[in-house]
C-alpha cells in the first residue's frame, strides 16, 4: 500500500498550449501533499496528469517523466486503466452516479468493471469504505437511495468512499472542500489525517489554512502571466513554506500580498 | 439641544401605485367576446366570422388599459392578447383534426373492424385487421433496423468522434436526410430492392428499410443531444475509477440518459407509423391478411386510408367510413405512443435531485 511519486522535468501540453512547465518533485508515501497557487497556474493540470486523467481531454499530452514506486506512469506498455485503479481521485464538485444507490455507488469501481464478489463481502466493502470516509452513521439506513439526494458535503464523502473501495495506492483530490461548508469541510479535513495512514495523498487547494492544517509538505506554483505557462516555484515541509518561504512570490501569496 | 433633521414626509402609495384595471377586467372582455360571437353566430355568421368577432373584441383590452393604466401597460396586455391569440390559431387545426377524425371515424369501431379483413368484403363490414398487423410489422420492423444503427451512431459522434472531420460530415448527412422528403426514401427502398429482385418487387421489409431511411436521422439526433447532456464529470468519475471507456459509455453514460433516448425512439416511431407514400410505393396494399414481411404485399393503416379513399366502390359510403376509422386508429396509436413517452420519460429518469 501507498507508494511514492517522483516527477522530473514534466511539461503539461493543452494541444500546442504548454500549460505547466518543468515541474520536478518528489511525493513521499504516506504524507499529504497540497498544492497552492492561484487559479489558472497549472495545479489541477498536474494533478490530473499524475493518474493519466489529463489525456482524457482531447490534445492533451505530457513530456517527462512520472514515476510511480519507481515505475514509469507514461512508459509505453503502462495501460491508463490500470493506473486509475491504482491512483484515485476526488473531484472539486461530487459527482455521484445519480442512476446509482448509494450502496451502488460505493461499489461502482467493482460494478461498472463487472467484477463478481460474494453479497456479503461487498457489504463488507461498503461499510468499511463508508466508515472511513465518515458517512457511514448517516446514511446506514437508507443505502438504497439515491446517492444525488444527499447534501453536497455527504455527496463529497460518499465520493471519497467509492475512490478509497477500489483500494487505490494514491488518492488524489482536487479542490474537495471548494463547494463545502465549513463543518462539511473539517469532516473532511478530518478524514485526511485518517486516510494519511493508509495513502499517499496529494490535494490541491485555494485555502491557505486547510494547506497549512492537512498538510506535510506544501508546493506553491505560480505563473508569470496570462498565457505564460505555470510552474512550480517551491516546495518543502509545510511549516517551512509556510513560516520562512525562499522565494518572495511564496511569501506573497501566502500573506495574502499576492493580485 | 439636539434637533433631528426629518425628510419630508413621501407618500409612497402616491410614488408606487398607480390607477389599474379590475382583476376580473381580462377575464370580463373575454366572456363578452364570447357572448359577442355566439350573438353574431345566432344572427347568421358562419363559425369563422363569429370568432373573428371574438377576437375583435378582446382587442378592446389593451384599448381600455391604454385609457385607464397608461401606454406601458397598454403595450404588455396587447401583446399578451396577441401571443395568446396565435397560441388559440396553432391550436385551432389541432382540435378541427381531432374533432373531424373522432366523429367520422368513431361509427364503424366495432370488434369486427378490429378483426376481419378486407378480404372478399364488397360493401358494408370488413375491417383494418390486415392493415394494422401490417402497420405493426412494418414499423416494429423499422424500429428493429432503426435503433441500434440510430443509437450506436449517437454514441460515435459523441463519445468517439470529438469533433473530428468524418463527424462534422457525418452530423451535416443527419441533419440534411432528416429534411428528406418520404416519397424519395420509398424511391430509395425500391431501387434498392429492385437490385435483388427486379423490377415491381413488393415487400413489407422493403417498406420498413424506407422507414428507417427516415427514422434513423431522427433518432441520431435526439440520441445524441441527449448524450450531450450527460455531465462530463460522470465519465471523468467513471475514468477515474480504472473504468475503461466502453464499460463507462454502456454503465454510465447510457443509463443515465435512457429516459431521452427512450423517448426519443418512441416519437421517432411515432413520427414514421403513419408514412403513406413510400409504403405506397414498395409494399403496395392488399385485402389479406399477410404475415410475412419477406413475401408480397402488405396492407397498412395509412396506405389503406388512402386507398379506400381512393377506390371506395359503390356504394362509396361504407369504404370512406372504413377510411376515417382506419384514421382514427392511426391517430390513437400515435397518440399512445406519445404517453408512453412521456411515461418512460417520467420512470426512467434519474431520481433524487427532484
Amino acid at each position: 500500500m501507498a507508494k511514492s511519486i517522483d516527477v522530473s522535468d514534466l511539461n503539461i501540453y493543452y494541444g500546442d498550449f504548454l500549460a505547466v512547465e518543468d515541474v520536478t518533485i518528489p511525493i513521499a508515501a504516506k504524507s499529504v501533499t497540497a498544492f497552492i497557487g492561484p487559479s489558472g497556474c497549472g495545479k489541477s493540470t498536474f494533478l490530473r496528469s499524475l493518474n493519466r486523467m489529463h489525456e482524457v481531454i482531447r490534445g492533451a499530452r505530457v513530456e517527462g517523466k512520472v514515476l510511480i514506486d519507481g515505475q514509469d506512469l507514461y512508459g509505453a506498455d503502462m495501460d491508463p486503466v490500470n493506473v486509475r485503479r491504482m491512483i484515485g481521485m476526488v473531484f472539486q464538485r461530487p459527482n455521484p452516479f445519480p442512476t446509482m444507490s448509494i450502496y451502488d455507488n460505493v461499489l461502482a469501481g467493482q460494478k461498472l468493471n463487472s467484477k463478481r464478489m460474494k453479497k456479503t463481502e461487498a457489504d463488507d466493502i461498503v461499510e468499511r469504505s463508508l466508515r472511513s470516509a465518515g458517512l457511514w452513521a448517516e446514511v446506514k439506513e437508507r443505502l438504497d437511495r439515491p446517492g444525488s439526494g444527499l447534501s453536497g458535503g455527504q455527496q463529497q464523502r460518499l465520493c471519497i468512499a467509492r475512490a478509497i473501495s477500489v483500494e487505490p495506492e494514491i488518492l488524489l483530490m482536487d479542490e474537495p472542500c471548494s463547494a463545502l461548508d465549513p463543518i462539511s469541510t473539517s469532516v473532511i479535513e478530518d478524514l485526511i489525517h485518517e486516510l494519511k495512514s493508509q495513502y499517499t495523498i496529494v490535494i490541491v487547494t485555494h485555502n491557505m489554512q486547510q494547506a497549512a492544517r492537512v498538510s506535510d509538505e506544501t508546493a506553491f506554483f505560480n505563473l508569470s502571466g496570462v498565457g505564460k505557462p505555470g510552474r512550480l516555484i517551491e516546495h518543502g515541509r509545510t511549516e517551512t513554506i509556510f513560516s520562512n518561504p525562499t522565494d518572495s512570490a511564496t511569501e506573497a501569496y501566502i500573506q495574502g500580498r499576492f493580485g | 439641544m439636539t434637533t433631528t433633521l426629518t425628510p419630508p414626509p413621501v407618500d409612497v402609495s402616491r410614488e408606487l401605485y398607480g390607477a389599474q384595471l379590475p382583476t376580473w377586467g381580462p377575464r370580463a372582455v373575454i366572456a363578452a367576446g364570447l357572448l359577442g360571437a355566439a350573438a353574431a353566430y345566432a344572427v347568421g355568421a358562419n363559425l369563422l366570422e363569429a370568432a373573428l368577432v371574438a377576437w375583435l373584441i378582446c382587442m378592446v383590452l389593451p384599448l381600455w388599459s391604454a385609457a385607464v393604466e397608461g401606454r406601458r401597460k397598454a403595450t404588455d396586455r396587447l401583446v399578451t392578447t396577441l401571443v395568446t391569440s396565435a397560441f388559440a390559431l396553432a391550436m385551432f387545426p389541432l382540435f378541427s383534426i381531432l374533432w373531424t377524425v373522432i366523429s367520422k371515424g368513431s361509427k364503424v369501431l366495432s370488434a369486427e373492424f378490429f378483426t376481419y379483413s378486407m378480404r372478399n368484403v364488397v360493401g358494408e363490414g370488413g375491417g383494418i385487421y390486415h392493415a394494422l398487423v401490417g402497420t405493426l410489422l412494418i414499423t416494429g420492423a423499422a424500429a428493429v433496423i432503426s435503433i441500434p444503427i440510430g443509437i450506436f451512431a449517437a454514441i460515435y459522434l459523441v463519445e468517439y468522434a470529438e469533433g473530428n472531420r468524418l463527424s462534422r460530415w457525418i452530423r451535416f448527412l443527419v441533419d440534411v436526410m432528416t429534411g428528406i422528403p418520404s416519397i424519395v426514401a420509398g424511391l430509395f427502398a425500391y431501387a434498392l430492392f429492385v437490385l435483388f429482385f427486379g423490377e415491381g418487387v413488393r415487400m413489407g421489409i422493403g417498406g420498413s428499410v424506407a422507414l428507417s431511411v427516415l427514422m434513423i436521422p431522427i433518432l441520431v439526433r435526439s440520441t445524441e443531444e441527449m448524450l450531450k447532456l450527460v455531465p462530463n464529470e460522470l465519465r471523468e468519475a467513471s475514468y477515474a475509477l480504472g473504468v475503461p471507456k466502453w464499460r463507462t459509455v454502456a454503465k454510465v453514460v447510457l443509463p443515465t440518459s435512457l429516459a431521452g433516448i427512450v423517448t426519443g425512439i418512441t416519437l421517432s416511431i411515432a413520427r414514421v407509423i403513419g408514412e403513406t407514400a413510400p409504403l405506397l410505393i414498395i409494399v403496395g396494399t392488399t385485402d389479406s391478411v399477410n404475415f410475412n414481411l419477406f413475401n408480397g404485399r402488405m396492407a397498412s393503416l395509412p396506405v389503406f386510408a388512402f386507398a379506400s379513399q381512393r377506390n371506395p366502390g359503390i356504394p362509396p359510403q361504407f369504404s370512406i367510413d372504413r377510411a376515417w376509422g382506419a384514421a382514427l386508429v392511426l391517430l390513437v396509436i400515435v397518440m399512445l405512443l406519445n404517453l408512453i413517452a412521456r411515461l418512460v420519460s417520467y420512470f426512467f429518469s434519474p431520481k433524487g435531485e427532484r
